[in-house]
């Protein structure tokens, strides 16, 4: 019989000390333990990347990811992306774009486009394609989730040159 | 879905990593990136006892070249090889492991221990004549690529062993290619093959080629390397050295392709893989 084990997560900034089982899984202990609902559980297979979060400002599957090897490793989940009652420019650019119909794999696309954007500002659309293939949409084609990404990047860019304090 | 129970250790040296694992018997498990391991165990294909995650122990991760060697630490995640350009073949096959998420979680040893045929970078360590270290209670060892893989997801790793680094050979005059075949971008290989070309001018010197998927364990094709070396290399050379590809397998068919279906991508994707190493597109 498995004993409960300490993890200190440090999520969207503030430090969460809980006693888990080690086969909690991280987006269990996210959704379930800390009431952070805005990553979803898809597929539970690590196909689908609704579940997407940053872990140590990488993008990651949390169904695939025990809540114990996340100890005391920055976590960044949807509803930390932006300051409270803010968008991020890839939310406002899914807003613009009309990059979602019934939403389901929203937040995981944007925390894996955001990601993207972090470590190649200015990807071309076959890029985008590719750094998202990890997130399956079974209602848009995709075609407004890239032109979505596309045109973060753009905003992004811009507001950069004039506010470098935003960054991903 | 959710994993059946066990017990969970994270030393903070290798030395207790392989004691922990000593200890916890032939059900103890090491824990990597989990990418392998942990959607078994969601699925209860796999129950093991203990978990052993090395995630604290120090000096198991990054990539070095000490000059014509490549030293690759085992917790290495496919995303960090991927983009070191310069490990050639291994960054090529690494970035088309899956999805970028798990490129960020998996890593090089994980992937090597758990011995799946269909994954990337077993056929890869075949091609660069790559070899691991592997500690344990009596010591350390070396073990050639070509002596790892010895079944189905069986390889020579004790239990109570660790595979804690990758070496290989750096192949800077060699052109590489890598050709991959799967019916979704984030799936495992139908077939693979990697390749490697060492040419003088047009002549082929020496060739390397391996296949992903084309049986239970990553393979050479020997009668494509003998059919090339020493050949001029054109498209007409490859692609009759690439007729030989599935000489001598005998993959088995599963759920997405036959092994008539299996031996036909062999064929194709070697010549493409030849001609994306010599050069020719």
């Amino acid at each position: 019989m498995s004993t409960t084990v300490a993890v200190r997560l440090n999520v969207n900034g503030a430090v969460h000390e809980l006693e888990v089982e080690p086969r909690l899984l991280l987006v269990h202990a996210l959704r379930d333990h800390l009431g952070l609902t805005g990553t979803h559980v898809g597929c539970d297979t690590s196909n689908c990347g609704a579940c997407t979060i940053h872990l140590d400002g990488k993008a990651v599957k949390s169904c695939t990811v025990l809540a114990v090897q996340a100890d005391g490793v920055p976590i960044t989940t949807i509803e930390g992306l932006a300051p409270e009652g803010g968008l991020h420019p890839v939310q406002e650019a899914f807003w613009n774009d009309h990059a979602l119909q019934c939403g389901f794999c929203t937040p995981g696309m944007i925390m894996a486009a955001t990601a993207l954007l972090t470590e190649n500002p200015n990807p071309t659309e076959q890029e985008v394609r590719h750094g998202l293939e990890g997130n399956l949409c079974r209602c848009t084609g995709y075609h407004n989730i890239v032109k979505a990404v596309l045109d973060a990047a753009n905003v992004k860019s811009a507001s950069l040159e004039q506010h470098p304090e935003v960054t991903a | 879905m959710i994993p059946a129970q066990f017990d969970y250790a994270a030393p903070e040296t290798l030395e207790d990593a392989i004691r922990v694992l000593s200890e916890g018997g032939p059900e103890a498990k090491l824990l990597a990136g989990g990418h392998s391991l942990l959607p078994l165990m969601k699925l209860r294909l796999a129950t093991p006892s203990l978990l052993v995650d090395l995630r604290k122990v120090p000096g198991l991760h990054g990539v070095h070249r000490d000059n014509g060697t490549w030293r690759i630490g085992a917790l290495t995640p496919h995303a960090e090889l991927e983009h070191t350009a310069e490990l050639g073949l291994v960054a090529r096959a690494a970035g088309t492991i899956a999805d970028p998420q798990v490129r960020n979680r998996g890593t090089i040893g994980g992937s090597l221990a758990h011995g799946d045929p269909a994954s990337d970078l077993p056929a890869v360590m075949l091609v660069t004549e790559a070899s691991v270290t592997l500690r344990g209670p009596d010591g350390q060892r070396t073990v050639a690529a070509t002596e790892l893989f010895r079944d189905y997801m069986e390889t020579a790793v004790g239990t109570a062993e660790v595979l804690t680094e990758v070496r290989l050979g750096a192949m800077d005059a060699w052109g590489f290619g890598y050709q991959k075949f799967n019916r979704r971008s984030e799936d495992w290989a139908m077939v693979a093959v990697s390749a490697l070309v060492k040419q003088t001018g047009d002549v082929c010197e020496d060739v390397r080629i391996g296949l992903t998927n084309m049986g239970s364990v990553p393979l050479r094709a020997h009668a494509v390397e003998e059919a090339l070396r020493g050949q001029a290399i054109s498209a007409e050379s490859i692609a009759q050295a690439a007729e030989h590809a599935d000489e001598g397998t005998d993959p088995p068919a599963d759920l997405n392709a036959s092994s008539e279906y299996k031996r036909h991508l062999a064929r194709v994707l070697c010549r493409r893989a030849l001609a994306e190493a010599a050069g020719l597109k």
